[in-house]
């Protein structure tokens, strides 16, 4: 690990590990929905900062068993505009553990009004390394060989992509139905990737039950998403192409902590078989209150 | 001339007075539609006791425990803004939010969850 890393762990980890001792009182619960790779239109409340880790743990045909955790701090900066920093890393059995770089993505709602379908564009830059192995979009030919090179030879590999996403997102009754459109350009010299995720879910029980409780229905929800590339400019096809297949459930436990998981089923030969995601998210409420008087949802 | 003036400024005048009466209205924004629904746990103490549970998670950190929101931007739910709303107006205003003045969408929420939340904010006029 080198040593700019320690410094960077040293530094994000302290603040984080501290800020529940100063923020008792500022705790809520989440009200996401637990896809992995899906986007809805629900943007993060304004003020509020949410920190999720998103774990994928598989293993390529020829590699070790993987697991590759993003560590994602998602901040509401209004109510149309949510931001993003991601931290991914990786451990490989038989192999070593590596920090594989940083995201930034950005949430806009362009039109302020709620509607049948609602539209968000996406954007997103990537400085990540060959050996990132979150798997948190498919796009292109990504395939499970990717996924299977030894991390000092894919680590030399720099990645620095702009990704643009359409996301295309309902919330009908208790339902949400969301579709993603993908384009990720490597702006060093790749064409551009494109990928697809779509998803539907819902809690088990719509109503609240008015109960403090821990395992009522309405803290559960389940769904299932769908996942893959769609080629690139250079070979727009199918061929050699994964898809994926997921169910999802969620748990919105006490105390503002929410759970996720979904085994991830590879529907092609390029696909791994099985890819299983763990998330757990924490989120504070008003956190940017602390710093700005008017911050949250006084904009 | 000056009474053709006079009668340019009056309509003008008139106009912005109009402008005024209905910006002044948010629930004049919702379709009618919407405004004549009503909520189906009305009169039920059970599901207002659930939308207390509700605003506790989610509206408490803008709207204060009491309700009486800052002050400022993020106001009382304790008014006559509230009380001269029908449920319809308020599930649609959830619904809605206000993004460009700093009010989530809370169509995030299961509709009978919105209800609820309608349920408490009518038991606490």
């Amino acid at each position: 690990m080198p040593a700019t890393l320690h410094l960077l762990v040293r530094r994000l980890c302290f603040p984080i590990a501290i800020l529940p001792l100063f923020l008792p009182s500022l705790l809520c619960r989440a009200q996401e929905k637990p896809y992995f790779v899906t986007y809805t239109h629900d943007l993060e409340e304004p003020g509020n900062l949410e920190v999720e880790t998103k774990t994928a743990l598989a293993r390529p045909d020829g590699s070790g068993h993987y697991g590759a955790t993003a560590m994602e701090l998602e901040y509401g900066t209004r109510t149309w505009w949510t931001s993003e920093l991601y931290l991914d890393g990786q451990a490989t059995g038989g192999d070593s553990t590596l920090y594989t770089g940083w995201r930034l993505e950005n949430r806009l709602r362009p039109l302020m009004q709620e509607h049948a379908i609602n539209p968000v564009l996406y954007v997103e830059y990537e400085n990540t390394s060959g050996a990132d192995k979150t798997i948190l979009e498919v796009v292109g030919h990504d395939g499970q060989s990717d996924l299977a090179e030894l991390n000092g030879i894919a680590r030399r590999e720099h990645q620095h992509e702009a990704e643009l996403k359409l996301i295309l997102s309902s919330n009908l009754k208790a339902w949400n139905i969301s579709e993603n459109f993908i384009s990720e350009k490597d702006l060093n010299h790749a064409p551009w990737e494109f990928g697809y995720a779509i998803g539907a879910a819902r809690p088990l029980r719509s109503e609240s039950s008015g109960r403090d409780c821990t395992f009522c229905a309405q803290r559960f929800i389940v769904g299932a998403e769908a996942y893959g590339g769609l080629g690139d400019t250079f070979s727009l096809t199918l061929r050699d192409t994964s898809h994926y297949i997921a169910p999802v459930i969620g748990w919105q436990l006490p105390k503002g902590v929410r759970l996720s998981f979904s085994p991830g089923f590879g529907l092609t030969s390029t696909s791994l078989n099985r890819v299983y995601r763990v998330g757990l998210a924490y989120e504070f409420n008003q956190v940017g209150s602390l710093f700005h008087h008017s911050a949250g949802g006084a904009q | 001339m000056i009474r053709r003036g006079l009668a340019i400024l009056l309509l003008a005048m008139s106009a912005t007075l109009m402008l005024c009466a209905a910006s002044s209205s948010r629930w004049s924004h919702v379709p009618a539609k919407e405004h004549e629904r009503s909520n189906p746990f009305a009169g039920q103490p059970q599901a207002a006791a659930a939308g207390d549970e509700l605003y506790r998670d989610h509206c408490i950190g803008c709207h204060k425990a009491n309700a009486a929101g800052d002050g400022h931007k993020r106001p009382s739910l304790r008014s006559e803004r509230i009380r001269t709303a029908s449920d319809g107006d308020i599930e649609w205003f959830l619904r809605q939010g206000d993004l460009a003045h700093g009010m989530p969408s809370w169509s995030s929420l299961p509709e009978a969850q919105r209800w609820q939340i309608v349920a408490y904010l009518r038991s606490i006029q």
